[in-house]
């Protein structure tokens, strides 16, 4: 286990908990954007699956669910952290998340994987 | 001087939200990286971090309505399906553009990537302001978290500029119009 278990002592500083664990679950909520969005693309049965509003199509499942992915990883997150201070590695795995979110949205990128 | 009500809403998705959001990002930058800067040149009193949080909240407001009112308004004029034997398809931007190799690359690439890609700024410029909300000037006790917001915050920025572009060159393209009339001014 990488986070730090013991709480800040002192008083001035606000530990870093509640901050990575929103940079965190941001960088999550990206990468399930982008996830998502090569699932819908790549498999139809998926992209039915995501189809939550009919006139929007797949795109309303993806962000819907992203939404959901976001937020929850967010409060499981901010519930284990807050008061607490964590190891700032989560930065890097917030960032590569990120990337993995911005590459997954790139339609030449999923054509790509998918051999298009 | 007449628009259509699709004309009307998709420039207040257009430039009522998403320009008004991609604006607001200059002053976000600058005022985040001199806020949470080291050595700031001047020191936020708590009037101006007040101005900064409402500043914060507002980009997030408006980012949301700008993926929101783009996804669930616009967005299904853009994709709907024109009925068989369709010859004019101008009131079908999607199909317009897949009609012709030409402008297929629009949709391919365009509308696939900017559909998605601009959820992520709403979902970042909500963590940032909630940072902001958090810690305020506290942060630069944690550098890396500092540095950590401000390159979302500038990811942010290019999804946004991403989406807010290939935006104007669709509807260059492939306007999306139709509904009601309205007159907003009369001719000579």
């Amino acid at each position: 286990m990488i986070m730090a278990r013991a709480r800040t002592s002192s008083t001035q500083v606000e530990p870093n908990g509640a901050g990575m664990a929103a940079i965190l679950a941001a960088g999550i909520g990206c990468a399930a954007l982008g996830i998502f969005d090569f699932l819908g693309d790549a498999f139809a049965s998926v992209g039915r699956f995501f189809s939550f509003y009919a006139p929007v199509g797949t795109l309303s499942g993806v962000t819907d669910s992203a939404i959901l992915v976001w937020l929850l990883s967010w409060f499981v997150l901010a519930k284990r952290w807050s008061g607490r201070n964590v190891v700032l590695g989560h930065c890097f795995l917030a960032f590569a998340l990120l990337l993995v979110g911005v590459l997954f949205t790139f339609p030449p990128f999923i054509d790509l994987l998918q051999g298009k | 001087m007449e628009i259509s009500w699709r004309d009307l809403l998709t420039v207040l998705h257009g430039m009522g939200f998403g320009a008004l959001f991609m604006m607001a990002f200059s002053g976000a930058i600058g005022e985040l990286y001199e806020a949470w800067s080291a050595s700031p040149r001047t020191t936020l009193d708590p009037r101006g971090q007040k101005m900064l949080r409402l500043y914060l909240t507002g980009m997030v407001v408006i980012a949301w309505l700008t993926v929101l009112s783009g996804t669930y308004i616009i967005y299904p004029w853009y994709r709907a399906l024109p009925p068989a034997g369709t010859t004019d398809l101008s009131a079908f931007p999607r199909s317009l553009l897949l009609s012709s190799p030409h402008t297929s690359g629009w949709h391919s690439v365009g509308m696939e990537w900017k559909e998605n890609v601009a959820w992520m700024a709403p979902i970042v410029m909500t963590m940032v302001a909630y940072v902001y909300w958090k810690y305020g000037r506290g942060i630069n006790k944690h550098p890396d978290m500092r540095r950590a917001v401000l390159v979302f915050t500038a990811v942010a920025f290019i999804a946004t500029g991403i989406a807010g572009g290939f935006g104007v060159f669709l509807n260059k393209n492939a306007p999306v119009r139709g509904g009601a009339t309205i007159q907003l001014m009369p001719g000579e």
